[in-house]
């Protein structure tokens, strides 16, 4: 089946968003990494197969325009909330991948009876009892990415030689997140507090070798949620989609189903 | 011409081997390498010759603050301009400068600068930095924000010093219900106010507009003609001309009896590797959102090690050609120093003058020389071409209290 993505932007709270959709079925909400993302992948052609998948680029990132008054990922989630109800969707589910894996808690606990299904990917946004999320501001462009795959090949399949653009992009990304999330670093100190009451089912997916958000929070994000299950993929860093994105994509699927 | 005395306050006494087996001598180069044994001595070292400096004539001791490595052990440089204020007698005290954006208090701040001020019986220069993107991370302050911290924190400040309290500041990154500290400045209306700067336009402009002088650290002639350019652009776009007593320049220099031993010491100007803050990786540097946008995709390419330095990096011997390094006799120092000041007419000039692992004696030595010979000479030079400093022309604090813009002192009042 071919897929025809298309490319929107939408006015929101006074930001051109810019929105990736493609496929049919129950919408499904993609939320990307705090490293941006590229247009395509492989995961993404596979949940458009058999959902109606919306990936937007993070006010600040990517194509989307900066806000210069956002201060932190849970005004990212309402602004998501509003790009929601200005295209009329209801019973979304939720897909955050790392630092969008935040994101989407932020807005599950905002909205507990909103969204039908919740996925969150190796997020961000609770401290792990055991281990630092890793400080990207101490290491290069290529280095934190890099340290997100379990292999070398992975990351070289995915972004090469590794442009002058996408450094570029990873610079404004990094930016983006110091701006949203500086302090404390890349977590909420609330959010673990306020995700119980989310109706929704949840599922936690974690690569075995994440080396950017450690292990030991899948425990807190299952605990924090009242109706998770956590799923491990083997061989796999903290960018699972990127790096297993048959394993990735068929759990998601088989979870919203 | 106001003359001055610096030096970083190196901590010379860590096995510089490690560093280079690190492959790093900053941010994160572990500060068990460094001995508190030999911090005292050397604390106390460069406060003695602070003092000696004092006595052989300089007219300003400048102070600087860097953290989490070798090149500089001064981690708060209100602390030893507190020293200063009161081991000194007739020195100005001239702090290049306390990093706004760090602070989350700039009320205290202000506080602090006011004793200081005090205790030194109206000595006081208060210069101001963005601070440099090490220090944002050492002290956990985000990057992303430094340059509108650094705005907001200078306006809290300077209203603290300038509008009797108590009153209210709930600005975007600080918010002080009852500002009303007891301490405030001995100078009125507040004290000099100096920004030291290497490339930043945005800086450069700024300060113009705040009628502040600016001080090019170390720059290449060229590129310190350029910032002349620049500031009196701006100087004219608010309504002043700019003068010598606008400009200050930082020039390492190192003097000794001898050429040889002075071209000796003056290599360890080069003892981070020619780095002034050291070996780093060139993020720590430059955190994203610390640096202008303009400078984005030159930046991220020589951060992967794509490019060299768009800031260069010359050999000692390229240094000393150009006259970004100066060593010699005091006659040889003397002539070489004339030709800078000629060429880059400042009002302000610092002399940094030793550094790395220079001996206590010879450190001693130069700063006989430099103070007791070389700065008389290059002051009646300076004075011979009409280059005043701030208080020979009777410069205005701030653009605001201008005697020669009718608009900036209606604005004032």
């Amino acid at each position: 089946m071919s897929l025809n993505w298309t490319e929107t932007t939408h006015d929101i709270a006074g930001l051109k968003l810019h929105m990736a959709r493609a496929g049919q079925g129950s919408p499904v909400l993609v939320l990307h990494h705090d490293t941006g993302t590229p247009d395509r992948l492989p995961f993404y052609d596979s949940l458009a197969a058999n959902y109606d998948v919306l990936i937007p680029h993070h006010p600040g990132w990517g194509k989307s325009q900066r806000p210069e008054w956002m201060r932190s990922p849970r005004d990212i989630a309402a602004l998501y909330a509003w790009l929601l109800a200005d295209l009329g969707l209801s019973a979304v589910s939720l897909i955050g991948l790392g630092f969008g894996g935040w994101i989407a808690g932020e807005m599950a606990s905002q909205a507990p009876t909103a969204y039908r299904k919740l996925v969150v990917v190796a997020p961000m946004g609770i401290k792990p009892p055991e281990g630092d999320i890793a400080d990207q501001a101490i290491v290069s462009y290529i280095d934190y990415p890099r340290s997100g795959f379990h292999t070398q090949d992975a990351f070289q399949a995915i972004y090469g030689d590794v442009s002058t653009d996408q450094l570029e992009a990873w610079d404004i990304a990094r930016e983006m997140s110091f701006r949203t999330a500086w302090k404390p670093y890349m977590c909420n100190q609330t959010l673990p507090h306020l995700l119980g009451g989310v109706r929704a089912p949840a599922l936690v997916i974690w690569g075995d070798d994440d080396r950017i958000v450690p292990i030991s929070a899948a425990e807190a994000w299952a605990a924090a949620l009242p109706h998770a299950k956590t799923e491990t993929i083997a061989a796999c860093g903290h960018f699972a989609e990127m790096e297993k994105p048959a394993e990735t994509a068929a759990l998601c699927t088989a979870f919203i189903a | 011409m106001h003359m001055m005395y610096f030096t970083e306050q190196p901590m010379a006494a860590y096995d510089s081997q490690a560093g280079l087996d690190y492959g790093a001598t900053a941010l994160t180069f572990s500060n068990k390498h460094f001995d508190p044994n030999e911090g005292s001595r050397l604390y106390n070292e460069y406060l003695e010759e602070y003092v000696l400096a004092e006595e052989c004539g300089v007219d300003g001791i400048m102070l600087n603050e860097h953290h989490n490595a070798p090149f500089c052990m001064q981690a708060r440089t209100n602390m030893f301009a507190a020293i200063l204020a009161a081991a000194t007698k007739r020195v100005k005290i001239v702090i290049l400068g306390n990093p706004l954006p760090l602070t989350e208090n700039p009320v205290q701040l202000a506080e602090e600068l006011a004793m200081i001020d005090m205790i030194s019986k109206g000595r006081l220069v208060s210069g101001f930095v963005r601070g440099g993107g090490q220090e944002q991370l050492a002290n956990g302050v985000n990057p992303a924000y430094n340059r509108e911290r650094f705005m907001e924190a200078h306006d809290l400040v300077q209203k603290t010093w300038t509008v009797p309290g108590p009153f209210r500041w709930e600005g975007t990154h600080y918010q002080q219900r009852v500002v009303n500290p007891w301490a405030i400045p001995m100078q009125k209306p507040y004290p000099r106010v100096w920004i030291p700067g290497v490339l930043s336009k945005e800086t450069i402009i700024w300060t113009a507009q705040q009628r502040y002088p600016y001080i090019a650290l170390n720059t290449s002639i060229e590129a310190t003609k350029a910032i002349r350019e620049t500031y009196n652009q701006a100087a004219r776009d608010v309504g002043y001309e700019a003068g010598s007593e606008n400009f200050g320049y930082l020039i390492r220099v190192h003097v000794q009896d001898t050429e040889e031993k002075a071209l000796q010491n003056a290599r360890q100007f080069m003892w981070m590797q020619g780095e002034f803050t050291g070996l780093a990786n060139p993020v720590w540097a430059n955190p994203a959102g610390y640096f202008s946008p303009s400078g984005r995709r030159a930046f991220v390419e020589f951060s992967v090690g794509r490019t060299t330095n768009p800031r260069g990096r010359m050999t000692f011997e390229e240094q000393v050609a150009s006259t970004m390094i100066i060593a010699g006799t005091p006659d040889q120092v003397i002539e070489r120093l004339k030709y800078l000041v000629q060429h880059t007419r400042p009002g302000i000039m610092a002399v940094w003058a030793n550094d790395g692992c220079v001996s206590k004696e010879d450190r001693r030595r130069c700063i006989q020389l430099l103070c007791g010979e070389v700065m008389p000479a290059v002051k009646a030079y300076a004075t011979s071409l009409g280059l005043k400093d701030p208080w020979e022309a009777n410069a205005p604090v701030h653009l605001r209290y201008s005697t020669d813009i009718p608009t900036a002192k209606v604005a004032a009042e």
